[in-house]
């Protein structure tokens, strides 16, 4: 790695899945050939949520949950920047979950790379929505009675055009994941397993390691009912991989103005525009 | 002056009957001003437009009328007693009503003879414009604004008929406006926002704002506006937020129950020093409260918003002119203060109509200043005025790090307790430039009074003229402050006044007399008495003079 994304101390725990994450950006966006300047990654807030911040890039860290259409906008505003949203599963499908069904019919071109530990880190081990059921926590005394969240199932069934699943601990196949997510043309999800060490002693490394398998190439990514089938698949075995693929128009060729593809950020106020229209109230 | 109630059930074509009739009267030269009172919902109720016209300014509704034309018989009940003995109830002879002010139009009749039930409402167009003694000239000028091309011929035809029907009864005014704008207070906001360069805006609908998402959304292409209709409010300001972060003015507009989701947006523009523009419409809360109805009981809320502290600014629209130019300003301020900059609105100003003095864009620049750095990049440098240097992600080889959290000079993360009092002290410095740029509130009135009104935002029109009428009928004398920027408080002007008065009284459109409550906070300033309105209806000049002059 030559390093063009920095290392920065972190404020993560050891053995925690978050650091082949974000190892695997950087090795991403260099294998991309991309720029610091030219990348903005977002997040909300919570552990995940730190990424931006021990990574050389543009950053902006949100709220909690609210990661989603504050990148969505800056994209809009600027499709010249590579807009990268990491974060929690609390964060993308708790407090943000009205945001991520949203942006999905927005189809605006960004990644979307889901830290999914199955828990809250940040708040101390509460469980999110993707919690298995039966998980004991610190408010879940019982274990938790929720059924999880499939976010892959649901981002297909919202119409997502580029839905996958990888593991902190396979990084060669995170990274390429990233890179076919930073490269699809449309929103784009990766749903990472991330072993969280301190809080969620259910779903560890060994736990995912023993369960997942990488798709092979035979998988056709394109049929919708079959990738839902592969969705459901959670349990004994988990699929990693491109779980469906398919092109769709994207919100700036959707848009009228955006069209012509001159970014909103460099289009300037007409000043005869604006008296014309003024003087339609004469 | 000229006062006229058009009146009848949602859907039966008032909206469009009314806004034929101000465009004829303001294109005929009259100074024109226009309410409408409406109740949620779709179809049915009862739903009225006040027009009052005349060749001098006017500046608030009145509750005189000298003519109503009724499309029900609900409106002959309702509004009868405020008509003047010589004013007439224009409406169809299937009309119940046996008041003898009632000119009855076989309207369906006539209506079915030109061959559409549709075009009754141009008959009494015509009746209107022959009973002001108007001519139909400019009428047959502007219907195609209003009227598809196919049905232009027989509206033409059932406004002649109209108007042959009856018989001149008012003596024509000649005023000098026609050349003036005539606009809505919802169209000024989006006109001001469009003039400052307004690149995005976000919003959920709720009344009474979603006119000004509508408004913009229209002229969208024509001025390349990106228009976002978002799943919610927070969505909508944390929108605004991301585009204002990447580099483009962005608002968003809202009314109370949205603005109460937008809060912990708010403070995070607050925080991470993005300009925001965010516009309150405001109508009668608490929760859904009244949600066509009018009030201006956000104040307190919206000066205070979201947990912590941070600069902001608030600036109350008092009139069109205001809802213009506040608004290309509000950009500016956001823009070179890096701050959130709160627009307060009403229903009432929203809605309302207005002639005005053609509006200019080149009045207020919208000041964008951005850095062209080298060496280290800093986003939040300690500064003297508190102001950073701002640059635009990916318009540099720098990075642009912005953060929610506390954070150090570079944007990060720190909890360090010398960097967060340096970096609260440095957010706070912002308003000492600020409070510079204060505009005073508007005075209204001679010297020498002896009774100081004050009021803020929409209350300006009816203060102006129960000052007027006050001045006229009284030996005692009467003047008025009404505020536009109002968070922070402009104090020169209103401790000068206040020192000169005998009696100062706050009208405001709420229960609890809040910018009484802001001025008392921060200038010990006590009034002697309050009238206050929050029924849900506009206080109009006519009810501030009779609350003075009867006691409240
Ligand atoms: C509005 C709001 N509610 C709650 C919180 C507290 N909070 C911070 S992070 C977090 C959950 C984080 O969980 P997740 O998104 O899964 O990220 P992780 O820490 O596990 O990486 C919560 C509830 C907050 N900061 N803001
Ligand atoms: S709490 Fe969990 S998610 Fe957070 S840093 Fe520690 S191990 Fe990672």
């Amino acid at each position: 790695m030559t390093d063009s994304f920095c290392t920065y101390e972190t404020a993560w725990c050891p053995g925690c899945g978050n650091f082949a994450i974000i190892d695997c950006l950087k090795t991403a966006l260099e294998e991309l050939g991309k720029s610091p300047s030219e990348v903005l990654v977002a997040a909300g807030i919570g552990q995940a949520a730190k990424t931006p911040q021990y990574i050389n890039t543009n950053a902006f860290c949100g709220l909690h949950g609210r990661s989603l259409p504050a990148a969505v906008a800056a994209k809009i505003a600027n499709e010249k920047l590579t807009v990268v949203v990491n974060t929690g599963d609390g964060d993308s499908y708790g407090e943000g979950g009205n945001h991520f069904i949203h942006n999905i019919r927005r189809n605006v071109d960004i990644s979307h790379f889901v830290h999914d530990n199955q828990i809250y880190g940040l708040t101390k081990g509460q469980a999110s929505p993707t919690s298995m059921q039966g998980l004991i926590t610190g408010v879940q005394v019982d274990g938790n009675i929720n059924e999880p969240l499939n976010p892959v199932l649901v981002a297909i069934a919202s119409g997502a055009g580029f839905v996958a699943r990888s593991f902190s601990g396979r990084k060669k196949h995170l990274i390429e994941m990233m890179k076919q997510a930073i490269n699809y043309k449309g929103y784009a999800l990766v749903d990472i397993l991330q072993p969280c060490v301190s809080f969620n002693k259910v779903n560890t490394f060994g736990w995912y390691n023993k369960r997942v398998y990488e798709l092979s190439n035979e998988y056709d990514t394109a049929d919708k009912i079959a990738a839902m089938n592969m969705a459901m698949q959670f349990g004994d075995k988990i699929p990693l991989g491109v779980i469906y693929k398919q092109e769709k128009p994207v919100y700036h060729r959707k848009n009228k103005v955006l069209s012509d593809g001159i970014p909103l950020v460099d289009k300037k106020t007409n000043p005869q525009v604006v008296r014309k229209l003024l003087k339609a109230y004469i | 002056m000229y006062n006229i109630l058009i009146g009848g059930a949602a859907g039966q074509g008032i909206d469009t009957t009314a806004a034929i009739l101000e465009k004829l009267f303001k294109v005929s030269g009259y100074n024109v001003f226009s309410v409408k009172d409406f109740m949620s919902r779709v179809r049915g109720g009862h739903n009225f437009s006040l027009i009052r016209f005349g060749a001098e300014a006017v500046y608030s509704y009145s509750n005189i009328l000298d003519g109503i034309v009724a499309l029900d018989d609900t409106t002959v009940e309702l509004h009868k007693e405020q008509l003047k003995d010589e004013g007439f109830i224009l409406c169809d002879s299937k009309l119940i009503t046996t008041d003898e002010r009632a000119i009855k139009i076989d309207m369906k009749e006539m209506a079915k003879k030109i061959g559409n039930p549709r075009v009754a409402g141009s008959i009494s167009i015509g009746a209107v414009l022959k009973l002001f003694n108007e001519s139909l000239d400019n009428a047959r000028k502007i219907l195609p604004q209003f009227i598809k091309k196919e049905y232009i011929a027989m509206n033409v035809e059932a406004m002649e008929d109209g108007y042959e029907f009856v018989s001149a009864r008012f003596p024509r005014i000649t005023g000098t406006y026609a050349d003036h704008m005539l606009i809505s207070g919802t169209n000024a906001v989006a006109m001001g926002a469009i003039a400052a360069g307004v690149k995005f805006y976000s919003a959920y609908p709720m009344s009474p704002s979603t006119g000004i998402m509508e408004s913009i959304a229209a002229k969208a292409d024509e001025a390349q506006i990106v228009v976002e209709q978002a799943e919610d409010e927070i969505a909508a300001v944390n929108m605004a937020i991301g585009a204002s972060y990447a580099g483009v003015c962005a608002m968003t507009g809202t009314s109370g129950g949205g603005f109460s989701l937008m809060v912990e947006a708010l403070g995070f523009a607050g925080i991470a020093e993005i300009p925001l523009v965010v516009i309150d419409v405001q109508r009668p809360g608490p929760a859904t409260g009244l949600p066509t109805r009018t009030e201006q009981s956000d104040l307190d809320f919206v000066r205070s918003a979201s947990q912590g502290e941070f600069p902001r600014m608030v600036i109350a629209l008092r009139h069109i002119n205001d809802a213009f130019y506040q608004t290309m300003r509000a950009f500016d301020i956001a823009e070179r203060y890096q701050l959130p900059v709160i627009l307060l609105s009403d229903q009432y100003l929203g809605d309302s109509l207005a002639t005005a003095v053609p509006f200019e864009c080149s009045k207020i620049k919208v000041a964008r200043p951005l850095s062209d750095y080298t060496g280290k990049y800093l986003r939040y440098k300690y500064t003297e005025n508190g102001i950073s240097p701002r640059l635009i992600p990916g318009k540099s080889d720098q990075v642009v790090i912005v953060d929610s959290d506390e954070h150090d000079e570079s944007g990060h993360i720190t909890e360090a307790a010398d960097v967060r009092t340096k970096m609260v002290n440095k957010r706070m410095r912002k308003l000492t430039g600020l409070c510079e740029e204060l505009q005073e509130p508007d005075f209204i009135g001679d010297e020498g009074f002896d009774t100081l009104l004050i009021g803020w935002g929409s209350v300006w029109g009816a203060l102006k003229e129960a000052v007027n009428t006050l001045s006229k009928k009284n030996k005692k004398k009467y003047a008025a402050l009404v505020f536009g920027d109002i968070f922070p408080l402009p104090q020169k002007l209103l401790k000068e006044k206040a020192a000169k008065a005998k009696f100062i009284i706050n009208v405001e459109q709420n229960a609890t007399g809040q910018l009484g409550k802001l001025i008392r906070e921060e200038t010990q300033i006590r009034f002697s008495d309050s009238i206050l309105k929050y029924d849900g209806r506009q206080i109009s000049g006519e009810e501030i003079v009779q609350r003075v002059m009867g006691g409240r």
